[in-house]
């Protein structure tokens, strides 16, 4: 089985993943954080990250996260991304992710700890 | 004031894997399969739950929730709601019966909060499952899973609140169970309830509308969520938190997550409400204790991670 080295460009954080491991998993298996980790599934978005440079495959994902044509520009899933070399990615999160801000975390933000 | 409408009755969610959902929700949180349509839905229900679906699934290029359904007490009362929903302001469509397989005409409407809701009044009575009407043993013995007793709840993430809360209360006749408001005095979260249970429905404020939290399952004890939190890890599912408690209702949760990154719960026990019980307010500062009563702060998936 091969390994690869992933690289993520904002915070210079490099991991082996497995051939057939998720991007994402195999970031927290190593106790790093440099991609943010929603729902796992493919769902929400936040693990969002362009593909910088490498091959991969990537499993089913949200089209209202990634759509068909920025899959055909690298934009992934770090949670569906499995490599097939290494990898150069930028986290990305979807912008539908990130502007999930709501009401709750701006009362927050103001008065409570936040767990990033 | 009651207006007819009973409990909550079924949610329609849409998954990128059917055949990997279905594991999920049989395998795991013990719902049973109880039908396929010729879209290619699949039907589920909890094991104590008398119609014959509570859970429809649905293969989708993006997952999330199509929408939820309350079952009102009859037919006439189902035309009397639709001309409050319509007087109210809201279009609505009409499905008819059979549209969903053995259920009755529904009448579906969107929340100012973005959600489609549906109202029904008819659908096939099919008794618990593996249990008789008379004499009835405890329990059925084959259960699966973490054996859900039944679909509780939703949380729903979206705007206009104040609006879905005069929808809910004024025109459905829910009551308000518990809030949490902002040191305005802005209620940023209200958990409405038909029943004795501490919510039916609740919904927090967010500036996209539409989106899904969670979708949640009965348990009976906090022996029965630890089960749960052994069962997600025994295959690998992803966790979200838990085991813990909520400070809002008080139930004992974890969350988790399908294949295709819905949020599911599973909760036991929880606080109690009649109409004439005051609201319980949790203050917007004190959120983090109000969510999750042990840790007292947010984790930010709870509050970001939406399908």
């Amino acid at each position: 089985m091969s390994d690869y080295t992933i690289t993520e460009q904002h915070s210079q954080q490099s991991f082996t993943c497995h051939q057939d491991q998720f991007v994402l998993k195999a970031m927290e298996s190593h106790g790093l954080r440099s991609i943010a980790v929603g729902c796992r599934g493919g769902g929400c978005g936040v693990c969002r990250v362009k593909v910088i440079s490498g091959s991969y495959e990537c499993g089913r994902m949200s089209k209202a996260q990634v759509s068909t044509e920025q899959q055909q520009q690298g934009y992934a899933l770090a949670c569906r991304l499995k490599p097939t070399s290494d990898l150069l990615i930028e986290c990305s999160p979807s912008p539908l992710a990130i502007n999930g801000i709501t009401g709750v975390t701006k009362a927050k933000q103001k008065h409570t700890e936040v767990i990033k | 004031m009651r207006k007819g409408v009973l409990r909550p009755g079924h949610i329609q969610l849409r998954v990128l894997d059917l055949e990997a959902s279905i594991e999920h929700y049989v395998e795991l949180l013990g719902l049973h399969e109880t039908d396929r349509d010729e879209q290619g839905r699949v039907y589920l229900k909890a094991w104590s739950e008398v119609d014959k679906f509570s859970l429809v699934l649905r293969e989708a290029d993006e997952p999330g929730m199509d929408f939820m359904a309350f079952k009102v007490v009859d037919d006439s009362t189902l035309d009397s709601l639709t001309a409050d929903i319509e007087a109210f302001g809201l279009e609505v469509t009409h499905k008819e019966a059979g549209d969903l397989k053995d259920c009755g005409r529904r009448v579906q409407f969107t929340a100012p909060s973005g959600h489609v809701f549906e109202l029904y009044a008819e659908k096939a009575y099919t008794g618990k499952w593996g249990v008789e009407e008379t004499n009835p043993e405890a329990w059925p013995r084959a259960l699966r899973g973490m054996k859900a007793v039944r679909f509780d709840h939703c949380l729903l993430y979206g705007d206009e609140l104040a609006k879905t809360y005069d929808l809910f209360v004024d025109v459905l006749g829910f009551y308000l169970a518990e809030q949490v408001l902002d040191p305005d005095g802005n209620r940023i979260a209200q958990f409405l309830t038909l029943s004795m249970k501490a919510h039916d429905i609740a919904f927090i404020q967010h500036e996209e509308k539409a989106k899904f939290h969670h979708a949640s399952f009965y348990l009976e004890t906090w022996e029965d969520i630890l089960r749960a939190a052994d069962l997600i890890s025994m295959t690998n599912t992803s966790l979200d938190i838990g085991p813990t408690r909520h400070g809002i209702t008080h139930g004992k949760t974890i969350y988790f997550f399908d294949p295709s990154g819905n949020r599911n719960e599973v909760f036991a026990g929880g606080d109690y409400m009649y109409p004439d019980h005051n609201p319980i307010t949790w203050k917007a500062e004190d959120l983090g204790k109000a969510i999750f009563y042990h840790d007292r702060v947010l984790n930010e998936r709870f509050l970001t991670v939406l399908t």
